[in-house]
């Protein structure tokens, strides 16, 4: 495993709210994400992780606080002194640098795998086509998949499908890569075959924030796991401090329950 | 007494043809400044913006709850009143298109709906603008279910094209009417004229099957290859556009 970088901070989040309407989801979290370095979110569900992790990408914009992508900061520029709001061209452009990776893959319908994951450099980076397509063609081969490459995502199973939307993340180059759930509506056969591809790319020394179920692979593949519950960080810390020897009440009945051995 | 001979005369009567070609010509114009309308006005209402919102809103609200003859008419009719002044080809094209748009609004709306929000979210983090989500992810999608209830629209407007008559557009009611006036052979060139709009209706039939097959191909593929015919959820649509019959 590439030891992570110390110096170089690649995800910084400093006091993230969000609400939902009257539902204070999100109360004030920092993190700070080292280049290289492998975070895994866990939690009950309705804890806010999700919404958490969309918070970095501003998929769901944070009320109050700040996310850092790699020094940049992210959707507000400074202007006389106070903070505005950037336009959409560059906050997509920002976006650039994250990949992310949803519970229900969201591949475009109506593209094969191989125009899936040419559509961002072709369309965001502007790529010409035979570049994106060398480029998509080697990310379908490194995800296994380079015999699916004309096929639609309805002719995939769930775990074909994931690896594609890996995939399709990986072409942009992101510094970033943020994982929402990515096993949880797989059949339990299929959850191993994306859990490899995760786990090879956190060996290739990619920087990923993680929200998952699955300890055993957070065990494994986790530089830090963090639980959160109630829009809180409630504990945080390696996988053998924190799964081995929660200190937290919360965060140790929350283990057991998952573990599913006690 | 039914005249077969006059009935035979006029079934290949060039002036009615001609009128027919009128009437279509009139239908495809309006039929576009009806997708302009209603695709701005799609978009507008689901703006984030009240501003253009609230336009979009009152534009449907107002031509869907007038009738489109009145609305010929006041464009015709009253709009010279204050000075505006159209010509008969131009209030007709105005009038059903701009009327068409209201309802082709609803139509491009529910479609644009009916994509699931993962679409819009996968293509924003890939770093798309929202202008190039709509573009390459939502609007190919959104087409697929919009496509069957454009083409029963657009054989809606093709009969609601013979208001237009009304105005002294000389499509094909009005030649009929024109022609009626001097032959006095007033159902032998009715049942002609009849004859004719259902010519019209039936080969737009044709052209929509093969609309509706071409586009739901590159979604369902595996549904063409087991030779079934591809569903989409489009039921709702076509009620929303039964329910719009203008004439």
């Amino acid at each position: 495993m590439t030891p992570p970088d110390d110096a170089r901070l690649m995800v910084e989040a400093d006091g993230i709210h969000k609400y939902f309407a009257d539902h204070h989801v999100l109360r004030g979290i920092d993190l700070n994400v080292r280049k290289g370095e492998v975070v895994v979110i866990v939690g009950p569900s309705g804890g806010g992780k999700s919404t958490f992790l969309r918070s970095l990408n501003h998929l769901d914009a944070p009320d109050q606080g700040w996310v850092r992508i790699d020094g940049e900061l992210l959707g507000y520029r400074s202007s006389n002194g106070g903070m505005v709001a950037v336009s959409d061209a560059i906050l997509s452009q920002q976006r650039r640098q994250i990949g992310m990776v949803f519970q229900q893959f969201n591949l475009f319908s109506h593209m094969t795998a191989l125009e899936n994951i040419m559509s961002g450099p072709l369309r965001v980076l502007r790529s010409d086509r035979a570049t994106a397509e060398d480029e998509a063609r080697r990310q379908l081969a490194l995800v296994g998949l380079e015999d699916k490459a004309a096929s639609y995502p309805e002719q995939l199973s769930g775990g074909q499908q994931q690896r594609v939307a890996i995939a399709r993340a990986l072409a942009m180059h992101p510094k970033v890569m943020l994982f929402d759930e990515p096993t949880s509506s797989l059949d339990p056969e299929m959850v191993a075959e994306v859990l490899q591809v995760m786990l090879d790319l956190s060996r290739q020394g990619m920087t990923m924030v993680i929200v998952t179920h699955e300890i055993q692979f957070a065990n494994k593949a986790a530089d830090r796991i963090l639980f959160m519950d109630e829009g809180q960080i409630v504990e945080q810390g390696s996988p053998a401090e924190l799964v081995s020897n929660p200190r937290n009440e919360r965060t140790q009945k929350f283990l057991r329950l998952v573990m599913g051995n006690i | 007494m039914w005249d077969w001979s006059t009935f035979f005369h006029y079934l290949h009567s060039f002036y009615l043809i001609k009128g027919a070609g009128i009437s279509l010509a009139l239908s495809i114009g309006a039929m576009a400044i009806g997708l302009l309308f209603g695709t701005i006005a799609a978009l507008m209402r689901r703006s984030r913006h009240r501003l253009l919102r609230g336009p979009a809103s009152f534009y449907v609200w107002l031509f869907r709850g007038t009738p489109v003859l009145v609305q010929l008419i006041i464009i015709y009719t009253g709009l010279p009143q204050l000075g505006l002044k159209l010509g008969v080809i131009s209030s007709a094209l105005i009038g059903l298109g701009v009327n068409e748009g209201a309802y082709l609004a609803e139509i491009i709306r529910a479609g644009i709906s009916a994509v699931p929000r993962g679409q819009f979210e996968a293509a924003r983090a890939i770093g798309m603008t929202r202008a190039t989500t709509m573009r390459v992810v939502v609007m190919p999608q959104a087409l697929r279910i919009i496509i069957p209830p454009l083409g029963n629209a657009f054989n809606g407007l093709m009969k609601t094209s013979s208001l237009a008559s009304v105005i002294s557009m000389e499509e094909l009611l009005r030649r009929t009417e024109l022609l009626i006036q001097v032959q006095f052979k007033v159902l032998e060139i009715f049942i002609v004229a009849a004859l004719y709009y259902l010519v019209l209706t039936t080969l737009w039939g044709f052209v929509q099957q093969r609309l509706e097959a071409h586009f739901s191909r590159s979604v369902t593929t595996s549904d063409r290859s087991r030779g079934r015919a591809p569903q989409t959820a489009t039921l709702g649509l076509n009620q929303a556009v039964l329910s719009h019959d203008a004439t």
